[in-house]
């Protein structure tokens, strides 16, 4: 129902990444869309957190947390890259 | 956990005296993880507060009804206690002097909380850069700040905007809707300004704001959002 | 780690243990968990279908399916992140009447969904008074946010495998893993043995 954006994720991110993510830059690999992780669709809660492209929908990226571990899908996104905005 | 501040029947402001705190930029907020006695956890982000410049570390928490963790630290947290964080947190939705152009602060309810970091990090540091904050909030009860909010309101270089969605009081001069195109081509910055604009709050009204602000011809990179809600388990 | 005083969070502590699988916890609330935006649905062009290791495949438009012997049934479900629910009370087909007459040699049901979810199942795991495609939840129409108009309800496994916005199930040979499992949860997800993640 409610869907969060990028920002709620920051902690899980920098837990994942090693490094502060919601200003890089993500493109969608189902539409080629691209922006600050920061505004990709978060669904939050479930059994992973699921991050989805603002504008096509498709799941960008998947979070799941095993055994105290973070594991990161991101087979939805061409490309992650920090820029300087 | 210094000190606990009734906003409004349902928010609370949490003053804490951070340990190992290196400091953070306004916008940013904390990771809160609550522990309980048979090792329970749950955990929930909050925007600080606070400005940079404070030394203490302030918290604004509205209690949603069914939370796991927002009931707890509005109705039973207790001056002496302690609270377990993360942060800061997040480096999207944050300002800092060296951002260029107006400010445009559009905050829906609860979402006036990193926004008020900003204004108050602004003042800190005697700021020139002109500030314009539209803020929408059910009822005047539900005012989060309201006296902060009042006092801004008379301050030079901050133009402050209320709108009042549900209930006015009587002899109110605000507006009195949700926000729309037309509310937001009143009060906020035009596009030629170029301002740097900052969107906080429900999906609903961010998606409102962030649409209205582009159909007026606003650019889309200009404009930083942050979406409050929920969170599910 | 900080014990924070006083906290519980939303559970409730007074239910029976034998009724709560290992590292569970009883809410009362109905958490809302989606992988995705909630699909809206129009019923005059909404179907079940049943299709793959099936000489034809068999459809049921939401009329057809509303005619069929319905059960009220009160289960307790878990979800694989930790919290459970009692006593809940759906109401919905049988996948046993679905079922009836269907001839296959499949072991396996991939199941799909608006939206795009999906998950999979033994066939014998929806079978034999085990699953239901459930419409209504505590008497009432089962509300979009809980995957109406209507969702798969399989109580024995993790919550996860009882889809919620279900166009169908495809009979396969093959156990193909759905949205979760692909993500590293557990392919068959039974609470009482905690099989939460591939491998456990």
């Amino acid at each position: 129902m409610d869907a969060l954006d990028g920002n709620a994720i920051a902690g899980t991110l920098v837990e994942a990444f090693g490094s502060e993510m919601t200003t890089a830059v993500a493109t969608c690999a189902t539409c080629g869309a691209s922006r600050y992780l920061a505004e990709y669709v978060v669904y939050l809660g479930g059994p992973g957190v699921v991050v989805r492209c603002r504008d096509c929908q498709a799941v960008a990226m998947v979070l799941v947390e095993v055994a105290g571990r973070i594991c990161v899908d991101a087979m939805g996104l061409f490309a992650i890259h920090r820029d300087s905005p | 956990m210094v000190d606990l501040v009734a906003e409004t029947p349902r928010v609370r402001s949490i003053v804490l005296d951070p340990l190992d705190w290196s400091g953070h930029q306004s916008g940013q907020h904390v990771d809160v993880r609550l522990t309980a006695e048979d090792g329970y956890q749950a955990q929930r982000s909050y925007s600080i507060a606070s400005e940079p410049e404070d030394q203490q570390l302030t918290l604004t928490v509205e209690r949603l009804d069914d939370g796991e963790v927002s009931p707890y630290l509005v109705d039973e947290l207790r001056i002496g206690d302690q609270v377990e964080l993360r942060g800061p947190i997040g480096g999207y939705f944050v300002w800092d002097s060296a951002m260029e152009g107006p400010i445009q602060l559009v905050a829906g309810g609860s979402g006036v909380v990193p926004l008020r970091s900003m204004v108050r990090h602004h003042e800190a540091i005697g700021s020139t850069t002109p500030i314009r904050l539209l803020y929408s909030a059910r009822s005047l009860p539900d005012l989060i700040y309201r006296d902060e909010i009042m006092r801004l309101a008379a301050r030079d270089g901050i133009d402050v905007s209320v709108t009042l969605t549900r209930e006015q009081p009587e002899g109110w001069h605000g507006y009195g809707r949700r926000i729309d195109q037309s509310l937001l081509d009143d009060v906020s910055w035009s596009p030629s300004d170029r301002p740097l604009v900052y969107i906080c709050g429900p999906n609903g009204f961010v998606e409102a704001a962030a649409s209205s602000l582009v159909a007026l011809g606003h650019q889309a990179d200009r404009i930083r959002t942050e979406r409050f809600g929920p969170s599910g388990s | 780690m900080t014990v924070s005083r006083g906290f519980r969070g939303r559970r409730q502590v007074d239910a029976d243990p034998a009724r709560v699988p290992p590292g569970q916890y009883v809410t009362r609330g109905f958490p809302v968990l989606s992988a995705g935006p909630t699909p809206s649905a129009r019923l005059p062009e909404w179907t079940f279908t049943i299709r793959g290791q099936i000489d034809q495949p068999v459809s049921w438009t939401w009329d057809e399916l509303r005619a069929l012997p319905s059960e009220t049934v009160t289960v307790d479900i878990h979800c694989v992140t930790k919290w459970s629910k009692l006593d809940t009370s759906w109401t919905g087909v049988s996948l046993d009447t679905l079922l009836d007459g269907v001839q296959t040699s499949a072991e396996y049901v991939y199941v799909f969904c608006d939206g795009g979810y999906t998950t999979n199942l033994p066939l014998e795991d929806i079978t034999g008074g085990k699953a239901w495609i459930a419409y209504e939840y505590e008497g009432a129409p089962l509300e979009p946010e809980h995957g109406g108009p209507a969702r798969l309800l399989v109580p024995h496994l993790y919550f996860w495998k009882s889809a919620k916005w279900v166009r169908g199930i495809e009979l396969r040979n093959d156990d193909e893993p759905g949205f979760w499992e692909r993500y590293g949860y557990h392919n068959y997800g039974d609470p009482w043995k905690e099989q939460r993640y591939a491998g456990d």
